[in-house]
């Protein structure tokens, strides 16, 4: 039996209010007001759709440190950071997943999240001998005052396929392939370029996918009927539910598309949504997925007892319940690039990558990994050849020991008003692990007041800094205040 | 240990520039008039000088890279010049190898310069530094006041001192220095601030305001030594001979383990308790007669009177608030008005700092003239507080 054996989501933790973006833009495009109800996810200035991707893998992988089980990752999106260099490997290399995985990008149409899982469901049937990890995540870029900047979302989602212990069999799918262009982003380009929404609807949607539901229906031997949830991501109201007509689905099949909560999250969207329907899937469930983009492609599940039981870390409704409502449009303008702001010189720091150093020390760097001395047990970031320990400088003792999901809280902090920052104050200090070792580092998704000595934190793979001249990204971990610790900790105090 | 350098070597002149925003002044400006002092002081000729150190930290914004630029500012006659880096204990780094080598007997009279010119680069604040390849890829994006506000956190969590109370400690810190600085004319500050005035400035890194940050100057400072005999017979009288030299280096255990708890100088201890001890000193909170510490942030300085060991662990706050530092308390610190008032050239501190304490030695400090005193201290870092090095050096009378 091939599956699904594990999911998770992400979603970043700021919440554009749309009415927010509505009113500053509304003078521009009256239009938008149509589009100013709820909420859409919002990534913070270092979150990207590899580190989005990241996050969601490590929600379905949990924190174990042995994830040799992993033996392929299909990285699906269209806004990965790198044209030309394996963006899938920097997922493996944060996630320290072993070198021998087999890691492949997935790109060029928004339906890359579904194709990834694809992939990854094509790679098991043929063999693979362990699992495999279909990540995306997707940051959505569109200019200001569009529409698609009101219908978007940033998120990411995680399934990942096997075959044993399987939560949601896999037992047909289809697919077609068409060119038909709803809109398309040049290469090198920005921003997406669109076609008329009436004609997407009617022409692409209506006429292209319902055919494509059927056949992985009967590829399954299921009757329309008999399919719980069905998702589609569209942005368009209604269509969703008028090609399930189509397809002789029930009504009360169709999966909301979280557009209050995310908004439309791009080529992860498909992946989101399904992680998110088998939160809360019950056995015996038959769930059909669907994404469109030059042509459609789609799959069938059927949940197994085994569902009810496995759990995602947080899942996409754990961090949906995280979130920060955002109602400041000049940030959301910053932190995507729309607007060319007064950095001051501090920001003219020349960050470019020194690419020997980043691949020397590779396992630090993108994968949080330092070294336990062998001989005294003591833990250190990063690892060296001579231990750190006061009492006993070990040579070459020190085997790789990784701290990303060790939990940590912090020993000393400052929020810097000085520095060049994309989101001052910048706060930094050093955080002290369990389990021993110490890292100083960058701390994200803080606010003012949010932390002290003491508070609880989680690492989090995000974006150390661009190096613009060369249009390069560099990645690190950092720290990130540990909600659920905290309100653990709260707890036990009152 | 070994013998130490106590009473071996003896200082006959030094220099300071004026400190400040020195638009009008490149660095070999800067260092010819540090120099100059100091040469008209020890009444040597410069063919008299057999060797020289010269400390300077951002190459990139002063002088350049090597020894030559000393030797191209001051005309000196082809004699060795070495360029030393210690962060911003650089200058205390210029004074170790001039004094060492005249120690050695490698030379009979050592010139040691440093100079910083920062106000080149087109803004407020240290310039951002060179960490090499690796440390960027992960190092926080912070600055120096978000490094050092770091001890903050952490002394106010290990010794269960309120945010308000450290804020005002901290706040006296800079009270005292403004004003210890406005009767120094070589200071860059010279304006007296008010408790007020320093708790309601703008926060730079929290829970430093900018009234917690030294300023921003250029200067140059210089010294000369010799042997005590060759000092006696060009007639110097009234010597101030060096009683320790120490410097403490981090090597990864407050960075790395867990052992640290972030509240103190690991480097600054070590230093201070090799200093007493090579300079014979046993009970400093009595022995000492003044202090000229790294004050580079207020809350630097006050953790750093406990790891002098004048003050208490954890008394250090207290002690402050009481005066204990004042200019008319027992422990007369940053009487020239320190970093906050010099600002901090980064290569000249740790002389500019000497200089200070010479001038009290020989009783030439003027409107900051302490009654008598004996040994002075000097503190110089660099750094910041979980990866530095420490110079603790005392200096006094002949015989002291």
């Amino acid at each position: 039996m091939v599956g699904i054996t594990g999911y998770g989501g992400y979603v970043p933790r700021l919440r554009l209010q749309r009415a927010a973006a509505a009113k500053a833009n509304a003078w521009l495009n009256p239009g938008l007001m149509g589009k100013s109800k709820g909420e859409r996810a919002m990534a913070n200035w270092d979150e990207d759709a590899i580190t989005m991707a990241v996050e969601a893998s490590r929600d379905a992988l949990g924190p174990d440190d042995d994830r040799s089980r992993v033996k392929a990752l299909y990285f699906g999106t269209t806004t990965a950071a790198f044209t030309d260099r394996l963006n899938a490997g920097i997922v493996q290399a944060a996630l320290t997943l072993e070198p021998q995985t087999a890691c492949f990008d997935i790109s060029g149409t928004q339906r890359a999240g579904l194709s990834a899982l694809s992939s990854a469901l094509a790679a098991v049937r043929g063999g693979l001998k362990g699992e495999a990890l279909a990540a995306t995540g997707e940051r959505r870029k569109a200019r200001a005052a569009s529409g698609q900047e009101m219908d978007g979302g940033d998120a990411g989602a995680a399934i990942l396929v096997g075959d044993k212990d399987v939560l949601a069999e896999h037992i047909g799918s289809a697919v077609t392939t068409t060119d038909f262009v709803d809109h398309f982003r040049g290469a090198g380009e920005e921003f997406d370029y669109a076609w008329e929404e009436r004609w997407i609807r009617d022409e692409g949607f209506a006429k292209i996918v319902p055919p494509v539901i059927k056949a992985a229906l009967a590829d399954a031997k299921i009757e329309a009927s008999a399919v719980d949830v069905f998702i589609l991501p569209t942005t368009f109201k209604g269509v969703a539910e008028s090609v399930a007509k189509k397809a002789g689905l029930k009504p009360e099949a169709v999966k909301d598309q979280l557009g209050a909560q995310i908004g439309d999250s791009g080529a992860a969207h498909a992946l989101v949504l399904l992680s998110h329907a088998l939160e809360t899937a019950k056995a015996g469930q038959v769930i059909v997925v669907a994404q469109f983009g030059q042509g459609c492609e789609a799959h069938v599940f059927k949940t197994t007892a085994k569902i009810e039981s496995w759990k995602p870390e947080r899942g996409v409704s754990g961090w949906l319940a995280d979130g920060k409502p955002e109602t400041n449009y000049m940030k959301w303008l910053v932190f995507n690039g729309l607007v060319d702001w007064e950095k001051g010189m501090r920001a003219e720091k020349d960050n470019k990558t020194a690419l020997t150093t980043l691949y020397r020390n590779n396992d630090m760097i993108l994968g949080l990994v330092g070294g336990r001395c062998t001989e005294t047990g003591t833990v250190q970031f990063p690892r060296t050849r001579i231990s750190v320990n006061p009492n006993n400088a070990a040579v070459d003792t020190q085997v790789p020991y990784k701290f990303a999901d060790k939990p940590a809280s912090i020993l000393s902090w400052s929020a810097d008003n000085l520095t060049y920052a994309m989101s001052p104050p910048n706060h930094y200090g050093m955080m002290v692990f369990e389990g021993g070792g110490r890292i100083f580092m960058d701390i994200t998704d803080v606010d003012p007041g949010d932390v002290d000595s003491g508070t609880p934190v989680r690492m989090v793979f995000r974006v150390k800094e661009w190096d613009e001249r060369r249009g390069f990204t560099r990645y690190f971990w950092k720290a990130q205040p540990d909600k659920r610790r905290i309100a653990s900790v709260k707890q036990a105090a009152e | 240990m070994a013998a130490g350098i106590r009473d071996k070597v003896a200082i006959i002149g030094m220099g300071c520039s004026k400190f400040g925003e020195r638009w009008d002044a490149g660095p070999d400006d800067l260092m010819v008039e540090a120099y100059l002092e100091a040469m008209g002081e020890a009444g040597i000729e410069a063919s008299q000088l057999d060797a020289a150190w010269f400390s300077t930290h951002i190459d990139e914004i002063g002088t350049g890279k090597g020894g030559t630029p000393l030797s191209l500012a001051l005309r000196l006659p082809n004699i060795a010049v070495t360029r030393v880096e210690n962060f911003c204990a650089s200058g205390s780094e210029a004074f170790r190898g001039a004094v060492y080598a005249v120690a050695a007997g490698a030379a009979d009279i050592a010139l040691a310069v440093g100079v910083e010119k920062l106000k080149d680069t087109g803004y407020g604040g240290l310039p951002t530094g060179n960490m090499g390849t690796l440390i960027p890829q992960t190092s926080p994006n912070g600055s120096a006041p978000g490094n050092f506000a770091q001890l903050a956190s952490a002394y106010r969590t290990k010794h269960g001192v309120t945010k308000e109370d450290l804020k005002r400690a901290i706040a006296h810190v800079s009270v005292k220095s403004h004003a210890n600085g406005s009767k120094n004319p070589k200071a860059h500050l010279r304006n007296v601030v008010t408790e007020e005035i320093v708790m309601n400035a703008p926060m730079i890194a929290e829970p430093l305001g900018l009234f917690d940050c030294c300023g921003v100057s250029d200067g140059a400072a210089a010294a000369i030594v010799t042997t005590p005999e060759i000092a006696a017979s060009l007639g110097h009288k009234g010597l101030v001979t060096v009683k320790a030299l120490q410097l403490s280096v981090s090597n990864g255990l407050e960075s790395q383990h867990n052992s640290w708890d972030g509240s103190y100088f690991h480097t600054a201890r070590i230093a201070a308790k090799k200093a007493y001890k090579e300079a014979g000193v046993e009970k400093p909170r009595e022995e000492i007669s003044m202090i000229e510490v790294h004050d580079c942030f207020s809350i630097t300085e006050l953790v750093t009177m406990e790891d002098l060991f004048i003050s208490e662990e954890g008394k250090g706050w207290s002690d402050v608030l009481d005066g204990f530092y004042d200019a008319d308390g027992k422990m007369p610190c940053q009487i020239d008005g320190g970093l906050k008032c010099f600002g901090h050239p980064i290569g000249a501190s740790g002389l500019r700092m000497l200089y200070e304490m010479y001038l009290q030695l020989k009783g030439r400090a003027g409107d900051r003239q302490l009654a008598n005193p004996k040994l002075g201290l000097t503190h110089n870092l660099g750094g910041s507080p979980s990866t530095n090095v420490c110079s603790v050096a005392i200096i006094g009378q002949q015989g002291a």
